[in-house]
C-alpha cells in the first residue's frame, strides 16, 4: 500500500515538474559581456514578452571558442566585437546571416549599421548589427600620476608597481601605436606584423617588472584602482567613467596616439534555437529608452538612434571631458582581424608571460 | 541465483562503462586525433607530428613544463612535511573523542569551492589587504608590501589547496601503526628522529606514496591557483593549454600539449614509484 502511494506521488510530482517546465520554456540564451544584460532590462523584457533571458558572461576569445566547440549551438544570440566576426565565420562557420528586415533599423544609427554590415560581410551577407561602442585607453589616477599622456606610460619607470593592463591583443596594438607605428596598416602583411609585434613584446618584457598585475576581470581592476594599488591602467572608457563618479581624481584619458575604438554587436549563432526571441531582444534593447538605461548604468555609448538625448547629463559630461574633438578624430577603429594574426599574437603574449 | 548476480552486476556496471566511454574515452580519442593534425600554408588540415615537435623546439613551452613539474614536486614535499605531524597528532596524541572533531576541522574548508578559498587568500595577502593592515597598525611595517604575485605565495596557495589529499591517506595508515612499536623504541633508547625514520615513515610509506601521487597530479593540473595568486609571473603549463585553445585558436596545438602533460606526468609518477621502490598495485590498495 505504502509503496503504491509513494509511486503515485512520485509520478505526479514528475508529471508536475514537466508541465511547469513546459510553461516557462521560452528562454533566450544570450552569450555576452558582463553588464550587457542589466537586471532591470531583463525583467522588463520578461514582463513585456514572457521570455526569460539566460545570460552567460564571457569575452571575445572565449565566445569564439564556446561556439566553435558546439559548431554554433547552445546559444540564441552572441555579442562579439565587430572586428572578430568575418574571419572567424569564414573559418569555423559558427554564425548565420542576420536578416536586417527583422531589425527595426530606424532605431539604429545608420552610419554604424552600415559600417558593421560592411565589416561582417561573408559570402555577400551581413552577420551582425551594432549594439554598443566604446574605446580602450588609459584610466589614470591624477593624484599620483599627473602627467600620463600615452600608452608608453604603461612602461614608464615613474609608475613602477602601480601599472596594470590586460595580457591581450589590444595592449599589443596600443603599444605599437605609441611607438609611432600603425599595426592596422600591417594587417595584410603577416611577416611585417610579426616583426612589429616582436618589438612590442620585447618592450613589454623589459617593462614587466613595472607592472603590478595583468588584469583579467574588470571588477578586480576597478577594485585595485579604488584602493590605490594601481594608478595607471589600460582599460575601457566605461570603467574609467564609473570610477570618476566615485572619485574625481580618477578618470578616463584618450591617449595621445589615439584611443582604440570597438563596436560590440549582435550575431546569431549558426544553430540558434530561438531566433524570434533573439530579434525581439535586439529590437527591445535598442529602443531609445532602454538603450539610455544601459548607457546610464554602464557608461558605454549605444548604437541606438536618439538614446543620447535620454541619457543623464553626467554621461554626456564624461564624453565631452575625455574626448575633445581632436581626440574623437584620432580614435583608431579596429578593422576586421584577418586569420593567423591571433596565433602570432598568442605566441608573443606567451613569451611575455613566461619572461622573468 | 547465479543468473541474478550477473544481471545485478550488469545493471550496476553499465552506467560506469557508459560514463567512462562517452565522457572520458571518446573525447580523448577525438583530442588525440586532433593533436596529430595541423594546418598547412594554404589553410588545409593534414596529418603531422609538428604539434609535438613544437613543444621541444620552442624553449618557452618545455621550460614552462619543467618549471611546473619542479614546483609540483616542491609542493608535494612541503605538503608531506606539514601533513605528517598533523596526521600523527590526530591519530596518536590527541584523545580519541577529539579525533573525529579534528578531522572534521580539516575537512571544513574544503566544503567551499577552490575559487572562494583562493579569493580568501587574495583578500588576506593583497597590498591593501588584511595582513598589511595589521602589520601597519602594529608598526612592524611603515609601508604596505605586495605579498601576492610571487612564487612563494603561489606555493603557499597550492600547498593549502592540496593539504587534505595528503592528510587523509596518512590518517588511515597511521591508524594501523601499533603504538607499542614506538614505546618499545623509546625503551631501547631511540630518539625522535630515529623513530620517525625507522618506524613511522617506513610504516606509512604506502599512504605517503598514494597521497603524493594525488597531490602531485592535482598541482600539476591546477589552473586556478597559479593563475590568480601567481599573477604576472606564474606561467603554469595548464595555462599554456588554455592559451592555445582560447587565445591562439589553435586547438590542435592545445590538444598536443594536453597529451604531453598526461604522458610526462605519468612518467614522473612512474619514476617516483621506481625511486621509492613501491608498486602501484600496493599503493592503490
Amino acid at each position: 500500500m505504502i509503496k503504491k502511494i509513494l509511486c503515485t506521488t512520485m509520478f505526479v510530482s514528475i508529471a508536475l515538474a514537466f508541465t511547469i517546465g513546459e510553461a516557462t520554456a521560452e528562454t533566450l540564451a544570450l552569450l555576452t559581456w558582463k553588464g550587457y544584460a542589466p537586471k532591470n532590462l531583463v525583467e522588463k523584457f520578461q514582463k513585456e514578452t514572457g521570455i526569460e533571458v539566460k545570460a552567460t558572461y564571457t569575452n571575445n576569445e572565449e565566445m569564439i571558442a564556446k561556439l566553435r566547440a558546439t559548431r554554433g549551438a547552445g546559444f540564441d544570440l552572441a555579442q562579439p566585437s565587430q572586428d572578430r566576426i568575418s574571419s572567424v565565420q569564414e573559418k569555423y562557420n559558427i554564425y548565420q546571416p542576420i536578416d536586417l528586415s527583422k531589425v527595426e533599423s530606424g532605431q539604429v544609427i545608420s552610419s554604424m549599421l552600415e559600417a558593421v554590415k560592411k565589416n561582417t560581410l561573408v559570402k555577400g551577407k551581413p552577420h551582425a548589427v551594432p549594439f554598443c561602442w566604446g574605446t580602450s585607453g588609459l584610466v589614470v589616477n591624477r593624484k599620483f600620476a599627473a602627467d600620463v599622456q600615452d600608452y608608453n606610460d604603461l612602461l614608464n619607470e615613474k609608475y613602477a608597481g602601480r601599472i596594470s593592463y590586460r595580457l591581450k591583443r589590444p595592449t599589443l596594438i596600443a603599444l605599437a601605436f605609441a611607438m609611432g607605428k600603425d599595426p592596422f596598416a600591417l594587417y595584410g602583411d603577416a611577416e611585417a606584423y610579426q616583426a612589429l609585434m616582436e618589438k612590442v613584446g620585447q618592450a613589454m618584457i623589459e617593462g614587466k617588472r613595472l607592472v603590478k598585475n595583468y588584469w583579467t576581470n574588470g571588477d578586480a581592476l576597478l577594485e585595485s584602482m579604488r584602493s590605490g594599488e594601481v594608478n595607471v591602467a589600460m582599460a575601457w572608457d566605461g570603467a574609467g567613467w564609473k570610477l570618476n563618479a566615485e572619485n574625481q581624481d580618477i578618470d578616463f584619458l584618450a591617449p595621445r596616439s589615439g584611443a582604440l575604438g570597438w563596436i560590440d554587436t549582435f550575431a546569431l549563432p549558426a544553430k540558434a534555437k530561438n531566433i524570434d526571441a533573439a530579434y525581439k531582444w535586439i529590437n527591445f534593447i535598442l529602443r531609445p529608452e532602454n538603450a539610455a538605461a544601459f548607457t546610464n548604468m554602464e557608461k558605454y555609448g549605444t548604437a541606438s538612434n536618439g538614446a543620447i538625448k535620454l541619457t543623464d547629463a553626467a554621461v554626456r559630461g564624461n564624453f565631452e571631458r575625455s574626448f575633445p574633438p581632436e581626440a574623437i578624430d584620432n580614435i583608431k577603429w579596429y578593422p576586421p582581424v584577418p586569420a593567423k594574426l591571433e596565433a602570432i599574437e598568442g605566441k608573443i603574449l606567451d613569451k611575455v608571460k613566461a619572461a622573468q | 541465483m547465479k543468473r541474478q548476480t550477473r544481471w545485478g552486476l550488469f545493471l550496476f556496471i553499465t552506467p560506469v562503462l557508459l560514463w567512462l566511454f562517452l565522457l572520458i574515452v571518446l573525447p580523448h580519442i577525438d583530442l588525440l586525433i586532433m593533436s596529430f593534425r595541423t594546418e598547412n600554408d594554404s589553410g588545409d588540415m593534414m596529418w603531422s607530428v609538428s604539434n609535438y615537435l613544437n613543444f621541444f623546439h620552442e624553449p618557452i613551452y618545455w621550460l614552462t613544463f619543467v618549471r611546473t613539474a619542479i614546483y609540483s614536486v616542491l609542493v608535494t614535499l612541503l605538503t608531506f612535511i606539514i601533513a605528517l605531524p598533523v596526521a600523527f597528532y590526530i591519530t596518536k596524541v590527541v584523545a580519541p573523542r577529539f579525533q573525529g572533531f579534528l578531522t572534521l576541522l580539516l575537512l571544513l574548508p574544503f566544503w567551499v569551492s577552490e575559487l572562494v578559498r583562493v579569493y580568501g587568500w587574495m583578500i588576506l595577502l593583497r597590498e591593501s589587504g588584511v595582513f598589511n593592515h595589521f602589520l601597519l597598525k602594529l608598526g612592524i611595517l611603515n609601508k604596505p608590501i605586495e605579498m601576492l604575485y610571487n612564487d612563494a605565495t603561489m606555493v603557499l596557495g597550492l600547498v593549502y589547496t592540496s593539504m587534505l589529499f595528503m592528510v587523509v591517506p596518512l590518517l588511515s595508515v597511521m591508524e594501523s601503526l601499533d603504538n607499542s612499536l614506538i614505546e618499545a623504541a623509546y625503551d631501547l633508547g631511540a630518539n625522535m628522529w630515529t623513530i620517525l625514520f625507522r618506524i613511522i615513515i617506513p610504516h606509512a610509506t604506502p599512504g605517503i606514496v598514494s597521497g603524493s601521487i594525488v597531490v602531485f597530479m592535482l598541482t600539476l593540473g591546477n589552473y586556478l591557483t597559479p593563475n590568480l595568486i601567481g599573477g604576472k609571473n606564474s606561467l603554469w603549463f595548464t595555462e599554456q593549454i588554455y592559451n592555445q585553445f582560447i587565445a591562439s585558436f589553435n586547438w590542435n596545438q592545445g590538444a598536443a600539449f594536453g597529451f604531453l602533460l598526461l604522458f610526462l606526468s605519468s612518467i614522473a609518477v612512474w619514476l617516483g614509484l621506481k625511486l621509492t621502490k613501491q608498486s602501484l598495485r600496493k599503493v592503490v590498495q
